[in-house]
């Protein structure tokens, strides 16, 4: 089930975004790779597939799900799950992951990546979807770790250690969003340089960046949000480097999912990237 | 803290705030859980803008967003594809009593339901244009691709439609509207009232001939069919 063959190269995508599509076709750009949004192309058909199929052919796809609630209390929705496996069998991709968060509970579908507590309980929950998810797609998944804006005061172990025993139990890969680092940090008043210290980097198959918004609680501290509708901050650029020298080279994304800019932008968002995975590979 | 009481917190503005979820200092975390409400709500309701724009143009972007957020808190998704929120965001408008004074508002919600789903649905391939010239093709049937839709309204929808992307003030009265998607972008065509009934007949399978008699006195039937060829909306001809 593992596997390793097909993987991301270790270069740098960008999140597709339809009025994207001629740019990227032209190539004189340093992207490598593309992630979509898996629930966006879960048509019948028309135009959305269409320029699947074409990026496809060119780029190595990763398909990255939002809404399988894999962190929720109840089962994995069978339906959604289904057209997951419709998708990625079509279109066979270098990867798949999903986020560590919830969005699914009896009344709906809430489109926002909900928080949970790390508890015994709940890391037991987390892995039997893994291994549903897993043993349904017949490949192995990138589970990411989220932003955080508050904490749980039931919580029982910190996130890293959830992570680590997530990926013994089932073998997934983990997906390592470095500005989620950053932001949850700085929301939770812990050190963002130890948790990538104590990272289980052997088992990262994937970088996400993105930009944040900055806002306060009530109290005044800063209070971060994952936004991802700007450039990635420079604490977050140093952040990432310091990753790249704790955990080696990985395949990186920059994420840009609201006020979408014009693909210059973003090219060269992913340059910054690329400059910086180069002197690591170097 | 189960899922159930975060949710109904979430989604109720002044409600407290559920036990256990904390601030670094061990604080109640008020304003931080206003991030989640406030996440949940809005990319709901900028799902519903881009599924309806001209919906959110004709009522102004206040009213668009107190009518989402009602729609929202009523209707949650039920599925995570969120291209397809909001199938019933028409009937939903047509029973809200703020937008009463504005009685084609749910039709043109449905012609916007309608494009979306010509958009998303399945390819196929139409019929060559020589199959068509067959002699016998009235006497046949055919069927339709399931990109075509329509709806019949009170109203001039297409021009209402029209209008709110900056077209001409509309006028006159009700029309049938078809929906065919020549290649990946939908196109909405008015017809004469009645003018549904032809298209009916096509898809319970009657022949071509049998339904074009169904059609309304005024529909101008070289238009409409050219509308549907030129649509790729017949993908099979079939003996009845």
């Amino acid at each position: 089930m593992l596997d390793q063959t097909k993987h991301l190269p270790a270069g740098v995508g960008v999140g597709y975004k339809s009025k994207h599509f001629s740019n990227i076709l032209q190539e004189d750009h340093p992207v490598k790779w593309l992630e979509i949004h898996a629930e966006n192309y879960m048509g019948a058909g028309g135009r959305p597939l269409a320029q699947l199929r074409a990026l496809s052919d060119r780029f190595p796809i990763s398909v990255h799900g939002v809404g399988l609630s894999i962190g929720g209390e109840g089962r994995l929705d069978a339906e959604h799950l289904a057209r997951l496996k419709h998708l990625t069998d079509a279109l066979d991709p270098a990867s798949f992951s999903e986020h560590l968060a919830w969005s699914t509970h009896d009344a709906g579908y809430f489109n926002d990546l909900l928080p949970l507590p790390y508890t015994e309980d709940t890391l037991t929950r987390v892995c039997d979807h893994i291994d549903e998810v897993q043993d349904t797609l017949g490949r192995q998944m990138l589970l990411e770790n989220p932003s955080s804006y508050l904490a749980f005061a039931e919580s029982t172990m910190g996130e890293v250690a959830f992570l680590r025993q997530v990926v013994q139990r089932t073998g997934c890969g983990l997906l390592l969003d470095v500005n989620n680092v950053f932001v949850s940090a700085n929301n939770l008043s812990l050190d963002p340089h130890e948790y990538i210290d104590s990272f289980p980097h052997e088992a990262v198959g994937e970088i996400h960046l993105g930009g944040h918004d900055e806002d306060h609680d009530e109290d005044g501290a800063p209070l971060l949000i994952d936004s991802h509708g700007r450039e990635v901050a420079d604490p977050v650029w140093h952040l990432y480097t310091y990753t790249l020298a704790t955990g080696g080279p990985k395949p990186t994304l920059i994420e840009w999912d609201t006020d979408v800019p014009e693909w210059d932008i973003l090219a060269a968002e992913a340059g910054r990237a690329a400059l910086r995975l180069e002197q690591v590979l170097a | 803290m189960r899922e159930q009481e975060f949710l109904r917190a979430a989604l109720t503005p002044d409600a407290p705030v559920p036990a256990g979820l904390v601030t670094p200092t061990g604080q109640p975390a008020e304003r931080r859980f206003n991030v989640y409400r406030n996440n949940i709500v809005v990319s709901l309701k900028d799902a519903l803008s881009a599924a309806f724009p001209a919906i959110q143009t004709l009522v102004g972007d206040a009213f668009f967003a107190a009518m989402a957020g009602k729609y929202i808190r009523a209707h949650p998704p039920k599925s995570p594809i969120l291209p397809l929120y909001g199938a019933d965001f028409p009937q939903f408008i047509a029973r809200f009593e703020p937008a009463g004074n504005l009685p084609y508002l749910a039709d043109v919600a449905h012609l916007e339901v309608s494009l979306r789903n010509s958009y998303h649905a399945a390819d196929s391939r139409p019929v060559p244009p020589a199959e068509l010239s067959d002699p016998l093709l009235f006497t046949r049937k055919v069927v339709l691709a399931p990109t075509v839709f329509w709806l019949a309204s009170r109203y001039p929808v297409t021009q209402l439609h029209g209008f709110a992307s900056g077209g001409e003030k509309p006028a006159g009265g009700g029309e049938d509207v078809l929906i065919t998607r020549p290649e990946f972008d939908p196109l909405a065509t008015a017809f004469p009232t009645g003018t549904i009934a032809v298209l009916e007949a096509l898809r319970d399978g009657i022949a071509l001939g049998e339904a074009a008699e169904l059609a309304p006195k005024t529909l101008d039937l070289t238009k409409f069919l050219g509308t549907l060829l030129s649509g790729g909306a017949i993908i099979d001809i079939q003996e009845v």
